[in-house]
């Protein structure tokens, strides 16, 4: 194949992807309504009880709001990378993800353009996202915004290839529920994104260590840095290889399965 | 076009095909069987969905793993379950798929307006699929497996639920194609008013091949009438056990 069909196949692809976002109207509305409410409602409410003091890489004192923007912006990538799996097996139950295996392109390109895809919708909704924190003085400059593309779109990748590998797991639609109890849940509360890991260490010993383990934390922490334009190092080596090697199970997943041997 | 060697597929412990040594050329070919006889697992494998528990394929001497771009572009496939996405227009679908096949829009528009007429769907183009009714999808359907001009067309039980009429007049448009295009058409049915005396038929039965040849030489062979009577004959236990 030449090399215009794959970029034609990429377009296709992104439009397909783009175009049923829209189409399905509350869905962009759920994927704001759900990081604002915890933005307004909850951290305003918990503003007091939870001050932060002054840590990297914030130079001063910061309001609860500003602390778990990073971790809500996370919110968003981590439940549209579960929304991509959710309408992978959708696609599957429903068949049209064969319309996507028959193309004669390689199948680990396809499924890298649907993780591209996914990767490009979860920018659009967590920068509508940061656009509406300004509404409760949460202070990013715009060069943080343009610093943190790179760290969004790695997030994005890693946790829409965690929803690929998930997909394949889950044999049917009815099991998605579990994810929601089982990946999205644990893996928010279970990091850094409500509240810094040195208070978790002051309340629990073992909790915090399950925090330190769970790679959405290294998520929050790239985020956070990178919205005030640095660049968090631990965060990034133990990100790329993670998503590096996720990526590559769930584009494994999707090869042809063999008829059991006789 | 297509010959199989010894393709056999099991699910655990269950023969879903067994032992097939088939070959399809350009024209009609139906390949007859009730539910369950491993009509759509042979399509899954013709277009490598699925890997074989042992035997092969080849398309023109090469086989997938040879030649796995060149081959998935020669299919053009309509499956049993629709497959169209209902929130996006019929153009978009069109496109959507072309886009998999390195087409751009452009030509995809050009590609489909003589197939989209023959098929009943001129000026649909704007519209959501959800608006079709379920004749009109599957005729969409065979139009988006046609657009990238494929040389083997694969329809799996593509007549199912839709009202006689549309059956002919698709089955119909189909055949015609096949003569004046020399598509190789695989067309699997368990209906047997699909299936004309100048077909070239296969019979398969729980996975297993009970016949395959041309429908009339077959008549003659069994020294039966009509096709009911074939399929009777064919499928009837005591043939099944001489297998």
């Amino acid at each position: 194949m030449q090399s215009k069909a794959y970029l034609i196949a990429f377009q296709g692809i992104f439009l397909r992807e783009l175009r049923r976002f829209f189409a399905q109207k509350t869905r962009l509305l759920s994927a704001l309504v759900r990081p604002m409410l915890w933005l307004v409602v909850f951290a305003t409410g918990f503003r007091a009880a939870l001050g932060v003091a002054i840590m990297e890489p914030y130079g001063t004192y910061i309001t609860y709001q500003t602390y778990i923007t990073p971790g809500l912006c996370c919110m968003i990538l981590l439940f549209n990378g579960m929304q991509s799996s959710l309408s992978m097996v959708y696609d599957r139950e429903m068949g049209s993800m064969k319309v996507l295996l028959m193309s004669p392109l390689p199948r680990p390109y396809l499924l890298f353009c649907k993780l591209m895809s996914n990767a490009m919708l979860s920018l659009i909704q967590v920068y509508i996202f940061l656009l509406l924190t300004n509404l409760v003085d949460v202070d990013i400059d715009i060069i943080g915004y343009l610093y943190a593309v790179p760290a969004i779109f790695i997030i994005a990748f890693f946790l829409g290839a965690l929803g690929l590998l998930l997909s394949n797991l889950i044999k049917q639609l009815e099991n998605f529920a579990g994810v929601m109890n089982f990946v999205i849940f644990p893996m928010f509360f279970l990091s850094s994104a409500l509240y810094p890991l040195w208070k978790m260490k002051e309340a629990s010993l073992w909790l915090y260590w399950l925090c330190q383990y769970n790679p959405f934390s290294y998520c929050v922490e790239l985020l956070r840095w990178s919205l005030y334009n640095q660049t968090h190092l631990n965060s990034l080596s133990v990100l790329m290889p993670i998503t590096i090697i996720t990526a590559l199970l769930a584009l494994a997943s999707f090869a042809p399965k063999a008829g059991a041997k006789r | 076009m297509i010959n199989t060697s010894g393709l056999s597929f099991y699910y655990g412990k269950t023969c879903v095909l067994a032992n097939l040594d088939l070959a399809f050329h350009a024209g009609f070919n139906v390949l007859l069987g009730p539910n369950g006889a491993g009509k759509s697992t042979f399509i899954a494998l013709l277009t490598h969905l699925k890997k074989p528990s042992s035997g092969y394929i080849e398309y023109d001497g090469l086989r997938i793993d040879q030649a796995q771009a060149n081959i998935m572009a020669r299919f053009g496939v309509v499956f049993q379950e629709p497959t169209l996405d209902m929130d996006l227009t019929v153009e978009q679908n069109l496109c959507y798929h072309g886009a998999l096949h390195g087409l751009s829009k452009r030509e995809v528009l050009r590609r489909s307006e003589p197939l989209l007429e023959g098929l009943g769907l001129t000026g649909r183009l704007k519209d959501k699929i959800r608006q079709l009714n379920g004749g009109h999808r599957k005729r969409l359907e065979i139009v988006r497996a046609l657009v990238h001009k494929p040389s083997i067309l694969l329809l799996d039980e593509a007549s199912v639920g839709l009202d006689n009429q549309s059956r002919a007049q698709i089955i119909n448009y189909i055949r015609e194609l096949a003569i004046t295009s020399s598509l190789c058409v695989i067309w699997t049915t368990h209906l047997l008013d699909e299936i004309k005396l100048d077909d070239h038929l296969v019979v398969l039965t729980k996975g297993v091949l009970v016949a395959s040849g041309t429908v009339s030489d077959l008549i003659s062979k069994t020294q039966v009438s009509n096709v009911s009577d074939l399929y009777i004959s064919l499928t009837s236990q005591g043939a099944l056990n001489a297998i």
